[in-house]
């Protein structure tokens, strides 16, 4: 499919991607690839007790993540990021160790990564980069200059209210929101037709006022080229945009999910379309930009990439008991400090 | 606004300082304080900007402030709570109203999933200081949702405090104080209270606020529980409107030569765990009064307070006299629900004719 546009379209006049920019595209969709397949085997090895696979989503993550500009945007994830937070050049052991279950937000730095903390619930961030992009507008930064704030969510989460109230929110306010969902054709075992009715959310913003795109999410140079466009929009003062990336839940919802329920691996063939890595490799070749030794050197990175990833993983411990306690208010209560007083004496016998 | 007193009634010291204005006003005060004080505060929510708020608590504000620090949201509680998260994340300080304690329903994802969660899940990098109005409780006859006691929800709730001012006096100091923390307060204002007058002294925290004293910039007596009528016999323990009607009680039961001590607790998470012990450690016998339905209310958490410090000298076991398991009554039958001064004064009987065996 083609991008389309649903309403008011967002031009793009900026410069195509350069050869380099491609190779780079392409040697972090690898990386995530084989950071993505390595964690489901982690959690079969036992390695990690869970995983949600983005498997299928590598073009729509790494091509929107990769328009992010760190020094003024912030996005808002939910659990299935793992692509958008690598193309964003997150520390991923930190990343990763929300699902070693090490710390359920993760471990990064949301304030350094310009990446909030991993949110289980769906949609429950939506209305957070609401805030923060009026939050932009308030502090009054030049028109052009202005922060974006793009928040993830599915086609399943976009049944929430909250993706409601956000739209409206961001559309009555003029927020800087770049609103990307992936639309996957799954939420668990409910297909997409289940949740949204005529099958596009794109086509909910224009009862918001809100332009909006449908782009091919498994192409990631079309992903790029909106998400850019989108902020661009958003950085010129122009209020909020949705872009809905039409991709495919490859793999099944999470490590603990069982596809075989409730779609057969016919549907599957049939309905995922296209790999989208093995397709811009095919794009790259055919327009000469890399080679195969190109490709092998990114496989062999993505690799070392992920050998380093699992080493940091299985190093990390548990956190200390008393971060329980410690990390709830930044002013404790005396009732807690009791608590954690209590708990430290019975469970550490000092 | 307001006009100067000579002396207040309870109030000794700084007179100068001293106001005579309603909650309303001593609200409004303090907000109108804290946006010339802190840039990063913004308020908003439902109508409070040019209306001032159905209960006109921010009246004047926006005018004053502009638009950018009080402002209307779209009519979504939800929205509103979710946006202060946000707006918290980039550095705000915000201050959003819910309109009335039932309308907080709607918001209870975003306030107990995300407020009260942010920061520990982000490990204290992204602390969240919200300070949330929820014009509380009963007693206005007003319609359904709209006379809800939601304290002991949000009390269990890890990651809230919960605080509710009784008088004028303290409804000014403890939003301001409230305001000025890095944690998340639900701050729950008695709207049956906004109309009626008391002694505001802006300069000193203390005065009437004898539970606590000590510390230098007397912020520690924004912490804890106010004794707010000292007595022998028996310790009424109560927050928000109840306080004014434990005091009625206690005019009563001096009648009938009982010494009540009323103790406002103002602080509902964390709870003021040492004026509790030093008041019923002192008259040996508590009533917790609370208009929240009886079954897991917050009375069930001083009693077992109570019990825990006091259970030695305790004459007879702490009596609660609350709402009851039902939904909050329409008007017609809102006197029949919360606790009046007969049942009060019950509760008050059952704790002196005890006896052990």
């Amino acid at each position: 499919m083609t991008t389309k546009a649903v309403r008011g379209a967002v031009e793009d006049d900026a410069a195509p991607l350069t050869h380099h920019q491609l190779r780079e595209l392409y040697t972090l969709m690898a990386a995530v690839r084989h950071l993505d397949t390595s964690a489901v085997a982690w959690q079969r090895q036992g390695i990690i007790p869970g995983y949600a696979p983005e498997l299928g989503q590598e073009a729509a993550q790494v091509g929107s993540g990769y328009a992010v500009d760190r020094t003024r945007d912030f996005v808002f994830p939910t659990y299935r990021e793992m692509g958008v937070a690598r193309a964003m050049g997150l520390d991923m052991v930190g990343y990763m160790s929300t699902h070693k279950a090490t710390w359920h937000g993760g471990m990064y730095n949301p304030l350094e990564s310009r990446f909030a903390p991993i949110q289980a619930v769906v949609a429950g961030s939506v209305l957070h980069a609401v805030g923060w992009a009026h939050g932009q507008t308030l502090a009054g930064h030049a028109t052009g200059d202005i922060g974006v704030a793009m928040t993830y969510f599915g086609d399943g989460a976009s049944s929430q209210g909250d993706v409601h109230e956000a739209m409206n929110f961001a559309a009555v306010m003029k927020s800087p929101v770049v609103f990307f969902i992936q639309n996957n054709g799954w939420a668990i075992s409910v297909p997409t037709e289940r949740q949204v009715a005529g099958g596009s959310v794109a086509a909910r913003a224009a009862g918001y006022g809100i332009p909006s795109v449908q782009v091919d999410g498994n192409d990631v140079v079309a992903v790029f080229e909106a998400t850019r466009s989108a902020f661009a929009h958003c950085r010129a003062g122009n209020g909020p945009v949705v872009i809905e990336a039409m991709t495919y839940r490859r793999g099944p919802h999470s490590t603990a999910d069982d596809p075989g329920r409730y779609r057969t691996l016919d549907e599957e063939r049939l309905d995922a379309g296209e790999d989208p890595l093995e397709r811009f490799k095919q794009r790259l070749l055919t327009d000469g930009v890399a080679d195969e030794a190109f490709f092998a050197e990114a496989q062999r990175l993505a690799e070392e990439e992920e050998e380093a990833v699992r080493e940091g993983i299985a190093e990390l411990g548990p956190r200390p008991g008393a971060e329980m306690f410690s990390l709830v208010f930044q002013e404790p209560t005396p009732a807690l400090q009791s608590q954690a007083t209590a708990w430290r004496e019975e469970s550490e016998h000092v | 606004m307001s006009e100067t007193i000579t002396a207040a009634p309870g109030i000794e010291t700084a007179a100068a300082g001293v106001r005579q204005m309603s909650m309303q006003q001593a609200l409004n005060r303090a907000l109108d304080e804290i946006l010339a004080e802190n840039p990063k505060s913004v308020i908003f929510g439902e109508d409070c900007g040019r209306l001032g708020g159905v209960f006109r608590i921010t009246d004047g504000l926006q005018a004053k402030h502009g638009e950018a620090r009080v402002f209307d949201t779209p009519l979504a509680e939800s929205g509103i709570l979710g946006m202060s998260v946000g707006l918290a994340m980039a550095g705000f300080h915000p201050i959003p109203e819910v309109q009335f304690d039932g309308f907080a329903y709607p918001a209870i994802n975003q306030i107990v999933c995300q407020i009260a969660r942010m920061n520990y899940r982000s490990r204290g990098t992204l602390p969240m200081p919200i300070t949330l109005r929820v014009p509380s409780f009963g007693g206005i006859r007003a319609p359904e949702h709209h006379g809800e006691s939601l304290e002991a929800l949000f009390a269990h709730v890890p990651g809230l405090k919960v605080v509710s001012p009784s008088t004028p006096h303290d409804a000014y100091h403890l939003l301001k104080y409230a305001a000025s923390r890095p944690d998340p307060v639900i701050f729950m204002e008695p709207k049956s209270r906004y109309w009626q007058k008391g002694p505001v002294d802006v300069t000193n925290p203390l005065p009437g606020t004898a539970a606590h004293d000590g510390d230098a910039d007397n912020s520690g007596s924004l912490t804890g529980a106010r004794v707010a009528r000292e007595g022998r016999h028996l310790t009424l323990v109560a927050w928000g409107a109840m306080v004014s009607r434990c005091l009625q009680v206690a005019e009563l039961a001096a009648e009938d030569g009982i010494d009540v001590e009323v103790l406002d607790l103002r602080w509902l998470k964390p709870i003021d765990a040492e004026a509790l012990a030093t008041s019923v450690g002192k008259t040996r016998r508590a009533v917790v009064v609370h208009e929240a339905p009886l079954t897991s209310g917050l009375g069930a958490e001083v009693a077992q307070l109570i019990t825990q410090s006091c259970f030695a000298t305790l004459k007879a076991p702490v009596e609660r006299v609350t709402g009851f398991d039902v939904p909050y009554p329409s008007g017609d039958l809102e006197d029949e629900y919360i606790p009046n001064i007969d049942r009060i004064l019950f509760g008050i009987q059952r704790v002196l004719e005890y006896r052990r065996g």
